[in-house]
């Protein structure tokens, strides 16, 4: 009797321990979630009201004078991102397919782990880097330079997501197009790469929406513009460093264009995402 | 494998290329090395390595020492990692231990979007949403009931190591909570059954066989969420009051690496500051290298090593 | 690849298609100036539409810089350039001062709207980190009708290197020893205490969100915020406001003693009218300069000391004495370009 009286006091503290500890953990993820609904509320509430037709088609307004949009920034940015894209794309999709295809033993090891490294390279130190390789050297801030520290970025980003696709392609596809006699790169090319082409093309675009938020590599590379500009060798803005000089301004009207920014901003970024999880859940 | 004599011309440029793309890679990551090393060679030869161990920054005298800043960032890295770990280590065993597919999935998605939120957004929400809640609300309740701690002392005045800390924990979460669901998703199920089949509740069934075995797993997370939260710039900029100096108080104003390039590399006129600034870069480099470099080990071994046991 | 080809050719279309006939210059430096220098280019745009000029008010340390390193076609500084910088420069540099400025001393105290009265000494001892708190006997001795709170005193400083805090720094190392020894005078110094802001635009920020904090901005970034601003006990012994009068003043009064190169500091000066913390804000050019920007810049410069002078007022800048814009025109006007 005493004996099982312990036990069952036993069993009740194990259960309510373990009823307290999942409920912990059911409480972290709550709290792991809350930011983003924190952010999301925020953004939209204050971004919202000053989101107009002007955003999307004004220059900035001199301070202290009302109106005025980001109109510059916006399109600064779909030009970074656009040459970046020339850089990082092939680049990564190249670096993917010489690992899946043709690397061997430490090759492939060494290849990987420098790619996860510079994943790794803080996105300030590479905008440092293209200030000394590029901006100094070529006596100018410029769109070229932007662009490069994006690309930069961007490689190991989309050289992963490829390699990750490329991987699952079963080797007898290889085979079988190596043993019709077609050249090697015409297999890879066009068998293995045209057949993974979309889900390549997903990884790629998660990239475009990664560094399209990236502020610290271009403050000093890309700079910023108040025109447009569509000069490959002239400042550029972005919308990310726009929403920076607006941010930590002390102006009411500023800060509210900082807010819409925002907000057309992560929009963008959502609506990628999403986007490419519902067709990638199709297939 | 196909050996390279077994290539025709076009193969063979097509290799190269490739070879070549893939190999640039790491010269990127020497030449990225060589020229901070090289600019920031002024410094290194005035005052060797002890430049990292220099608490001072004048711009006046121009003397220059790191260690405010290699403080400020290992500061708000540790006390970003103490808050999310946790958090992180919570939502990774509900998607994989507890949860439903429906949960799974759209507690998934949603830690993806919060990775997804760029810095700058952070930073702005860190600035107008969550310095002056600080400011009002936590830190003069903090300095009430805990300020004879050394951690709570000072005027609230929001910016801050606390301020940096808190938006860096929420952006390291994503990072350490993938990889920790990654690693709790290789641990064979048998090993789960087995406990539950012995009698062990969830939760003992969790801290036995899900913990308890990933834990060198969860220090590779861990690692690689301290090498994102020492090289994130914008938001922590905007929150940490950029002030280079080194308090015990989590409610004084810090600077870290990154946020000091942010404010002063497109500024420094002299050679040595230059250098010094560079030298801050350099420093940022090697040690996310050697960090990255320690987490990715750790995190293949522990892959490697469920794989061969399964 | 189709996708890749289509974007080259995107990229070549777009940039190829730059009209040639519009100028683009770009400038950056000091953001003291920069409410008036937002307007000034942006009324030169409207005028002449063909000229774009891009500034960015990045602080005055990071103009110079820039300047040097020949990435930008013109700099701004409220700053004089040091003869060390201008050596860095490797070619004769001209100061042209553009306007007239008051760094003015602006706080955040909840309940407390009115201006309050400084003395050199208090303004030294509360950002050399000595007065800590708002009812300090000093604060109050001075402002003895107003109810100071018990409340921790923040001061807010530049982050970037800056003009301004040039300025500041300038005018406290004149008019406190302490303050000359232990810290000195530049465009970034190591500050005893408080926190950082960039630029003049985020020091008002702070200042704006936090309670109990003081900092120094030009005045403009002061007024449109609406925060309050103290007045300072000048050489003279008065407690003068930064009014433009009282800058204007400070100006006329070292007209006299104005070096060839203008390279001059108007803190701390004479005059019982005379504001203390008065600057002029210079353009820095190549006096002789090959690059296709530097003829438009030398137009634009010119343009500013006559209709650009306008401007100022109503941004709570003083325009510059007639006499020192008829001389500046004149250097202006021997800048040698192509």
């Amino acid at each position: 009797m005493n004996l099982d009286n312990v036990m069952s006091v036993h069993d009740f503290k194990r259960k309510v321990k373990n009823y307290f500890m999942i409920g912990l953990i059911c409480l972290s993820a709550l709290v792991a979630i809350f930011p983003l609904i924190s952010v999301f509320v925020f953004v939209l509430q204050k971004g919202l009201p000053s989101l107009s037709w002007d955003f999307f088609t004004q220059l900035p307004a001199p301070v202290g004078e009302t109106g005025g949009g980001m109109a510059q920034s916006i399109l600064g940015s779909f030009y970074l991102i656009a040459v970046a894209s020339l850089i990082g794309v092939p680049w990564g999709i190249a670096s993917a397919i010489y690992i899946t295809e043709y690397g061997y033993g430490k090759t492939v090891f060494l290849l990987r782990f420098s790619n996860d490294l510079l994943m790794g390279v803080p996105s300030i130190v590479m905008g440092l880097f293209v200030y000394s390789f590029v901006v100094a050297p070529m006596k100018g801030f410029s769109w070229l330079a932007g662009s490069l520290a994006l690309g930069l970025i961007m490689i190991p980003i989309v050289s992963r997501s490829t390699e990750e696709i490329l991987k699952t392609v079963p080797s007898h596809i290889r085979e079988a197009g190596l043993a019709l006699g077609i050249p090697r790169y015409k297999v890879i090319l066009h068998i293995i790469l045209k057949g993974s082409w979309g889900a390549i093309l997903t990884g790629i675009i998660l990239s475009v929406a990664r560094i399209s938020g990236e502020t610290a590599p271009l403050l000093f590379t890309a700079f910023n513009n108040q025109y447009w500009s569509h000069s490959l060798t002239q400042p550029v803005s972005s919308l990310p460093v726009q929403i920076y000089t607006y941010a930590i301004s002390p102006f009411e009207e500023w800060q509210a264009q900082a807010w819409s920014g925002a907000l057309v901003l992560i929009l963008f970024i959502f609506v990628i995402n999403i986007a490419v999880r519902l067709l990638f859940h199709k297939k | 494998m196909i050996r390279r004599g077994d290539l025709n011309f076009s193969d063979k440029i097509f290799y190269w290329v490739l070879k070549s793309l893939a190999f640039g890679i790491i010269g990127l990551l020497v030449v990225l090395f060589i020229l901070l090393l090289k600019m920031s060679w002024p410094i290194f030869s005035k005052i060797g390595l002890s430049f990292y161990f220099l608490n001072e920054w004048n711009p006046v005298t121009e003397e220059f020492g790191a260690m405010a800043f290699i403080y400020g960032t290992i500061a708000t890295a540790l006390l970003a990692l103490v808050l999310s770990l946790p958090i992180s280590l919570g939502s990774a065993l509900l998607v994989t231990e507890l949860a439903n597919l429906h949960v799974r999935r759209v507690l998934g998605f949603l830690i993806e979007m919060l990775a997804a939120i760029p810095s700058i957004v952070y930073g702005l929400w860190g600035l107008f949403v969550v310095v002056p809640f600080l400011r009002t609300d936590v830190q003069p309740f903090l300095g009430d009931y805990l300020g004879f701690l050394p951690l709570f002392k000072g005027p609230p005045i929001g910016v801050g190591l606390m301020a940096g800390g808190i938006v860096l924990a929420i952006m390291i979460t994503p990072t350490i909570a993938t990889i920790c669901r990654e690693i709790f998703l290789t641990i064979p199920k048998v090993y789960k059954e087995g406990a539950l089949a012995l009698g062990a509740t969830r939760w003992e069934m969790i801290q036995l066989s899900v913990i308890r075995s990933s834990l060198s797993g969860i220090l590779g997370a861990s690692i690689l969420g301290l090498a994102r939260a020492l090289g994130e710039t914008m938001a922590v900029t905007m929150v940490i009051g950029n002030r280079a100096q080194i308090s015990s108080s989590l409610f004084s104003p810090a600077q870290t690496m990154a946020s000091l390039l942010a404010n002063e590399y497109a500024e420094a006129s002299s050679e040595i500051h230059m250098a010094s600034l560079t030298a801050i870069g350099f420093g940022l480099l090697l040690v996310s290298l050697i960090v990255n470099s320690l987490a990715r080990i750790i995190i293949w071994r522990v892959g490697r090593i469920y794989r061969r046991s399964k | 690849m189709k996708y890749f080809i289509s974007l080259c050719a995107l990229v070549l279309f777009l940039s190829s298609n730059v009209t040639a006939a519009i100028q683009s210059i770009n400038g950056a430096g000091a953001t003291f100036p920069y409410p008036l220098y937002s307007k000034w280019f942006s009324e030169y745009n409207k005028q002449f539409p063909d000229v774009r000029i891009n500034y960015q008010s990045i602080g005055s340390g990071a103009g110079i810089k820039q300047f040097v390193s020949k990435t930008v076609d013109f700099g701004a500084s409220d700053a004089p350039m040091k003869d060390d910088e201008l050596a860095q420069a490797g070619a004769p540099v001209l100061h042209v001062p553009t306007t007239l400025g008051a760094v003015v001393v602006s706080y955040n105290l909840p309940g407390v709207t009115t201006e309050l009265k400084f003395t050199p000494e208090v303004v030294a001892g509360i950002f050399l980190g000595q007065i800590s708190k708002w009812n300090d006997a000093k604060i109050k001795q001075l402002n003895p009708q107003i109810n100071l709170p018990d409340l921790y005193i923040t001061p807010v400083y530049r982050s970037d290197g800056s003009g301004t805090t040039a300025v500041f720094t300038d005018y406290l190392s004149k008019v406190s020893v302490e303050w000359k020894k232990s810290v000195g005078e530049g465009k970034a110094v190591k500050w005893p205490a408080g926190l950082g802001g960039k630029g003049n635009e985020g020091v008002t920020g702070m200042i704006k969100q936090t309670p109990g904090s003081v900092g120094y901005v030009e005045q403009v970034y002061a007024l449109t915020n609406k925060l309050p601003i103290g007045s300072i006990k000048n050489a003279a012994g008065q407690f003068v406001f930064p009014s433009l009068e009282a800058v204007t003043a400070a100006a006329d009064s070292s007209l006299k003693n104005m070096p060839a190169d203008f390279r001059v500091s108007i803190t701390n000066a004479a005059g019982a009218k005379s504001y203390p913390i008065s600057a002029f804000t210079y353009i820095l050019v190549y006096k002789k300069s090959e690059t296709p920007a530097a003829k438009n810049v030398k137009e634009f410069l010119k343009w500013s000391m006559g209709k650009g002078q306008d401007y100022a007022k109503s941004l709570s800048y003083a325009p510059l004495p007639k006499s020192l814009a008829q001389k500046i025109l004149k250097s202006v006007n021997e800048i040698q370009t192509k």
